[in-house]
């Protein structure tokens, strides 16, 4: 698969999705895109027709409000219509803000409430561990999202149960809602701090493609030990006038937002059809 | 009714009981998994590792963390058994266990061990008088405070099976001994242990107990007051409460817990919309826990016989 017109593609849907609803966490939709392209475009094995195939891979969207991207991802990939898209939000919808496991198909674990999913994720790590099962599982957490407590309660538990089935993302875009993440909680020197929790450490530049994707096989490659990738992404990523804003987080769109959105929507279109 | 065991007589430690229990549904249930924070010694689960030391997860001091392993462990298919401190597997991880389990629809069943006035000297910090009404505010929870050891034993192996959120209540150690081996129990049903026909105490836990020596005080002015052991909070049993609440005309419920979302609480949401008769309240008010004896916490915060008996005949008055 051409991963980058993947990545346009996501890109593009998540920002027609966003743009019909008027409003939504555009922000840190866009700082994933790329990991979800290499994730769901090479990585992970799903099955569309079946989400619940026994011998899937998982993905737990710890920062759960990112459900937008996903969302595009899994309609590009047939877990549903593109046109279902439309409905983000809608009242009665099975595309909410955040991520729900018991709405959208493909979807492993309800996430929203920061710090939750990554203790979902090592559970069921474990779990497969226990079952003696190969099924990989991926983790997103939100730089921000590493305020929280309980993400150090799950990283002690992943290193402890030697949980190399489970590679951690770190969406580090360097802001969280209220502003820049070193002035509002600084979580300090990640690739320390994991190495520190005895995870494999590795940084990469989280909006390339080949980078990402040798970073995972890389990481799925360790033994003995969970793994985890830090990407260095860019908030808003691939709309200028948002990105590295500290707004970006959840926008309402005005009347200049739409305008600004659809020529990014215009040249998205203009570069997949190539 | 119930024929249950009148003389005065102990259970086995019911903290023994989960954990044999555990060892007989492993034994035969390779999806069953028990998730423990450092208080395996305090229920006695040590003794699981020997025969599966795998399948018994102790996640250290991290009952947040443990809601969510718990969660992801359902998603896998497996039925994990998790047990801490009343307090520290609602109050604690509350979030947690509402949203990564309830909200998630996963399935799970959550063991809260020292119920109320049983946390004694661990004191105020320890002490649960909250813990059912935070688990019945989940929607689709199962709620059960276990007043015998056979009652807690069948209830386990019985509910295995079963998809959802379960909380079990319990006192970690001995109890009054109630129950024959050959007792049926159902979840949704309540069990009628005494007639009556002037008043219907309801009660559960550790008050099943006092209640039965409140009806003997009350035999002594002449009131013939029914007990029903409502082990199951919720689901509660409409039919059986509409039946005694319309009898009886008075009713009274006891429980160790704060009286605000408890047992109380959800027998009077019956009782008021469906059989509206006189009721009174035997719960903990307003009140923090504290440390002490049982028996010297029971009279302080008034969950004895006694306080029962005059809560019936206040009700009669």
């Amino acid at each position: 698969m051409d991963l980058k017109k993947f990545s346009a593609q996501i890109r593009l849907e998540t920002l027609k999705e966003l743009k019909h609803r008027t409003f939504g966490h555009i922000g840190g939709s866009m700082s994933l895109v790329e990991t979800m392209s290499v994730l769901y475009g090479d990585v992970m094995h799903v099955n569309p027709s079946d989400p619940s195939d026994p011998s899937r891979d998982y993905l737990v969207l710890s920062k759960g409000h990112a459900g937008p991207v996903l969302y595009a991802t899994l309609a590009l990939k047939g877990f549903f219509p593109v046109e279902m898209l439309k409905t983000l939000n809608d009242n009665g919808t099975d595309l909410p803000s955040h991520a729900d496991r018991n709405k959208t198909p493909g979807i492993d674990m309800t996430t929203g409430s920061l710090g939750q999913g990554i203790s979902a994720a090592v559970g069921i790590a474990k779990g497969l561990k226990l079952q003696g099962k190969n099924n990989r599982v991926f983790a997103i957490v939100g730089d921000g999202e590493l305020n929280e407590g309980q993400c150090y309660e799950a990283l002690i538990f992943a290193s402890k149960h030697h949980l190399d089935n489970l590679v951690v993302f770190v969406d580090d875009n360097k802001l969280q809602l209220d502003g820049p993440t070193r002035d509002v909680s600084d979580v300090g020197n990640l690739d320390d701090r994991f190495k520190s929790f005895a995870f494999d450490t590795r940084r990469v530049d989280g909006h390339h493609e080949p980078t990402i994707k040798q970073a995972i096989h890389d990481a799925l490659a360790v033994e003995g030990k969970p793994s985890v990738i830090i990407l260095d992404t860019v908030k808003g990523k691939g709309v200028k006038e948002i990105e590295n804003l500290t707004g970006s987080h959840h926008m309402r769109f005005s009347e200049e937002d739409n305008k600004i959105l659809d020529q990014y929507i215009a040249i998205l279109e203009g570069e997949i059809n190539e | 009714m119930s024929k249950y065991i009148k003389e005065e007589k102990q259970t086995r430690e019911l903290r023994k009981v989960y954990a044999s229990s555990l060892v007989n549904m492993m034994e035969k249930d390779d999806r069953v998994v028990a998730l423990e924070a450092d208080l395996m010694s305090a229920i006695t689960t040590n003794s699981v590792q020997a025969a599966y030391k795998d399948r018994l997860v102790n996640c250290g001091v991290q009952e947040a963390n443990m809601m969510g392993v718990a969660a992801g462990l359902s998603v896998t298919g497996m039925i994990p058994f998790v047990h801490s401190f009343g307090i520290f597997v609602t109050r604690r991880a509350y979030d947690q266990l509402f949203l990564s389990l309830g909200y998630a629809q996963l399935n799970a069943r959550i063991i809260g061990s020292d119920a109320g006035v049983t946390a004694q000297h661990n004191g105020g910090t320890h002490m649960p008088f909250e813990d059912l009404a935070l688990v019945n505010a989940i929607p689709n929870s199962i709620v059960l405070e276990m007043s015998d050891d056979t009652m807690f034993e069948k209830l386990l192996e019985q509910t295995k099976d079963a998809y959802g959120l379960y909380y079990f209540r319990i006192v970690r150690k001995q109890m009054r001994k109630l129950y024959h081996e050959d007792q049926d129990f159902q979840v949704g049903k309540g069990i009628v242990l005494e007639d009556g026909k002037d008043a219907t105490i309801v009660a559960s836990g550790i008050m099943v107990e006092e209640a039965l020596k409140a009806r003997e005080l009350l035999k002594e002015d002449g009131i013939d007051a029914a007990v029903i052991d409502m082990f199951t909070i919720k689901p509660i049993d409409e039919d059986l409460l509409v039946e005694y609440a319309n009898k009886t005309k008075l009713v009274v419920t006891a429980e160790n817990h704060n009286v605000n979302g408890g047992l109380g609480s959800m027998v009077t949401q019956v009782v008021s919309e469906k059989a509206p008769v006189k009721m009174r309240h035997i719960g903990v008010k307003e009140s923090f826990g504290q440390v002490g004896t049982k028996d010297y916490l029971q009279e302080v915060y008034k969950l004895r016989a006694e306080d029962i008996r005059d809560a019936v005949k206040d009700g009669l008055k």
